[in-house]
């Protein structure tokens, strides 16, 4: 398991642990990448980021278009393994978990164990402090800082 | 089918010391109908209970045996009775620790048949 943000890696732990959780991905709602477990090769990762947070802002702009109230959490149901998708708040703004599981666990525990998470990582993120601004001239080196701490390479 | 359902969850909810009982879909974990007293983590017992039988289903067919029809969790604070209720749903009731587990058995049964 690898994260970015170093206070994230005991919730995420504790949900691997119990939900026997394949694969798990907690990004931004714009797709950056705040932890990873299960996944090989950067550029799935980052793949699987984008493409996740487009599915959730699609889906987002669609329960607008339905109704009221925007949807929970989205799981696709493979004869395999399955995909969950689910945005939720922390302090540090509004994030996305993606998680692919087996037949080695279920939808029910998935979901029971992710409440768990978003609750303890709303309890475990430190109070906000000014955030540096990232520039133009920084960008690619945050961006390696980003990938070696999620690839330790 | 709702209705039916929830006539039978209320009847397993009438024996004393029983807190709920729900409708479990085996393979998701998910509620699919309840009736819960309040304070019940419905959710959480319909997670347990559907990861609990699809293990013990596994463990006994890895022996070559049937899958169990009942299974009975007792814990310090209650218990916990699982029984197969047909089209992949499980009947569950949670129950206070002085329940009368023979009552409960008996009626899970027979409302697990009669959803069957």
């Amino acid at each position: 398991m690898r994260a970015i943000e170093p206070w994230v890696e005991g919730p995420l732990t504790t949900f691997l642990t119990e939900s026997s959780a394949r694969l798990v991905l907690l990004m931004t709602s714009a797709g950056q990448v705040i932890a990873q477990h299960g996944f090989t090769r950067s550029l799935d990762v980052m793949a699987a980021a984008a493409l996740g947070a487009g599915i959730v802002a699609s889906t987002g702009e669609l329960a607008k278009l339905l109704g009221p109230s925007p949807f929970g959490a989205l799981v696709h149901q493979g004869t395999n393994q399955a995909v969950f998708l689910a945005p939720f708040t922390t302090p540090r703004g509004r994030w996305i978990g993606l998680v692919v599981y087996g037949k080695e666990t279920s939808l029910g525990l998935i979901q029971l164990f992710f409440n768990r998470m978003v609750e303890d990582l709303s309890q475990s993120a430190p109070v906000e402090h000014a955030r540096r601004a990232v520039l133009a001239e920084n960008f690619e080196h945050e961006l390696n800082a980003s990938l070696r701490a999620l690839f330790g390479r | 089918m709702t209705n039916f359902a929830q006539q039978v969850l209320e009847e397993v909810t009438r024996i004393p010391g029983v807190r709920g009982a729900l409708l479990v879909s085996e393979d998701d974990g998910l509620i699919v109908a309840e009736a819960l007293m309040e304070g019940v983590d419905g959710p959480a017992v319909a997670a347990l209970a559907a990861s609990l039988t699809g293990r013990l289903g596994r463990a006994t067919r890895a022996l070559g045996k049937a899958a169990p029809v009942l299974l009975h969790l007792q814990a310090t604070g209650g218990a916990v009775f699982s029984a197969a209720g047909g089209e992949g749903l499980l009947l569950v009731a949670v129950t206070a620790a002085d329940v009368n587990a023979g009552l409960v058995r008996l009626s899970l049964l027979d409302a697990a048949g009669r959803l069957s």
